[in-house]
């Protein structure tokens, strides 16, 4: 049997148009020998869910930088779950306050990175989920 | 419910676990492709190769497209490469494939080449196979971005669909040994930019000089021969050349008109059958020689494979010598 990569969904939902930062955490995944599909901007959360099946991923990471976090994360877990996908972690990037952060890590949200965070961080906290 | 019957049931989220089982050649995998294979052999294998950039994904989701429009389930499998240093991989042919989210008549999986280099994984021909399985009517295979010499698609699939675009090489390009002799259909993408008619005029020009040898490939170190048909048989294929704009959708039909009457001339000649038993023979012949590769790590003396490098690497013993030492015990 070959060696089991850890595969990654990398998607941008919402409308806003900068995914800089997706890709710089899609290219650290990669680097850290893992495998991220990367789907690109304005997906929906049931275009991400219906990605995240197909892909039969073990982590799904979300960039999310127009403030929209808690009407899409949610949706995300809830789509995931209803798919018989509720082991799959999810990690959010972008601008989220304090507040939302708490409530988001409850709804289950594996990790939240603001700007600045590092890539190490990101990538030793996903290999820490998939074990 | 085994994982092969959640599959038959029409159960996505047990083919996406299949599909990785398989592709991480599991115990399990495997258990469940010997259950499934009685079921396949039905599904027309589609491959779309080409060099970086042509726009193959782009073709790919219009293709795809085409096919629903015709009712017909669509399985696609995108290879693009690992990292030979991380073994990591940025999968990106979703990107162009987002307008067939939401109809469950398609499923597209991404995968990595993890490492094999003639333009898919080596479990890509057992992951189509789940598809195959599956009920899928067509199996689109796109291969990683390919330079001249990627042709392992044309032993999988039963249509292979080359993608060139202008601008990529003069006609020289056009003449070499390699991708272009592998297609059944050459598509001119990116019809719509000026130098589009050089590309066209220089694979016309390749095609009227075509070689009738066009079905032996290097494989893995052997090369294997299908039987060609005689230039001058009559209603022998000759590939078409289809101008697309697949951004915008343009020459997709005709496309498709052109894969299928391939699919129709392949049975109509038995080429089909040929294709499926070169097809099956390499795989059983791949497996066996990492079966036999297998066996004889095992049986062979610990320590004794590392000597014979030592030797090859102090170049007292040649890499040849080395195999023959190895196997038969005394060097020629």
């Amino acid at each position: 049997m070959t060696e089991q990569k850890i595969r990654v969904l990398v998607a941008k939902p919402g409308l806003d148009g900068h995914d800089r930062g997706a890709k710089v955490v899609a290219r650290a995944l990669r680097d850290a020998g893992m495998e991220v599909v990367y789907t690109g901007l304005r997906q929906t959360p049931e275009m991400i869910a219906e990605a995240a099946l197909q892909e039969d991923v073990d982590v799904v990471g979300l960039s999310i930088l127009s403030g929209a976090h808690m009407a899409l994360v949610p949706r995300v877990l809830e789509l995931l779950k209803a798919n018989g996908q509720e082991r799959v972690k999810v990690f959010l990037g972008g601008i989220v306050p304090d507040e939302d952060v708490s409530r988001l890590k409850e709804l289950g949200v594996g990790g939240i990175y603001g700007p600045g965070a590092s890539t190490e961080d990101i990538v030793r906290d996903v290999r820490e989920a998939v074990k | 419910m085994t994982l092969a019957e959640s599959v038959l049931n029409g159960d996505r989220l047990a083919l996406a676990r299949l599909l990785t089982q398989v592709e991480n050649d599991s115990a399990e995998g495997r258990a469940a492709l010997a259950e499934l294979f009685p079921q396949t052999g039905r599904a027309h294998l589609v491959g779309v190769t080409g060099a970086p950039g042509t726009g193959k994904s782009s073709l790919v989701n219009q293709l795809a497209l085409a096919y629903r429009r015709g009712g017909k389930r669509v399985a696609i499998l995108a290879v693009d490469p690992s990292s030979p240093f991380t073994g990591g991989a940025v999968l990106g042919d979703r990107v162009r494939m987002r307008d067939l989210a939401g109809d469950a008549g398609v499923f597209i999986r991404s995968m990595a080449s993890r490492g094999s280099l003639g333009g898919l994984a080596q479990s890509t021909a057992a992951m189509t196979q789940v598809f195959d399985a599956a009920g899928f009517d067509a199996v689109m295979i796109e291969t990683v971005g390919a330079g001249q010499n990627e042709v392992d698609i044309v032993r999988l699939a039963h249509t292979t669909i080359v993608v060139d675009a202008p601008g990529l090489g003069d006609d020289i390009q056009a003449i070499k040994a390699g991708i272009l002799e592998i297609a059944d259909v050459l598509v001119v993408n990116k019809a719509d930019r000026p130098e589009a008619e050089n590309t066209v005029r220089a694979l016309k020009s390749m095609l009227d000089l075509a070689n009738p040898k066009r079905f032996v490939v290097r494989h893995h170190g052997t090369t294997m021969k299908a039987d060609a048909p005689a230039k001058t048989e009559p209603g022998r294929w000759v590939p078409p050349i289809q101008r697309t704009v697949a951004t915008e959708g343009a020459g997709v039909d005709e496309l498709v008109a052109h894969i299928e009457k391939h699919a129709a001339y392949l049975r109509a000649s038995g080429e089909w059958a040929v294709r499926e038993r070169a097809r099956l023979r390499s795989e059983v012949e791949a497996l066996l020689r990492e079966a036999l590769m297998a066996r004889f790590r095992a049986e062979v003396p610990d320590g004794k494979f590392e000597s014979a490098l030592e030797q090859v690497f102090a170049h007292r013993l040649s890499p040849w010598e080395a195999a023959q030492l190895l196997t038969d015990g005394r060097r020629k």
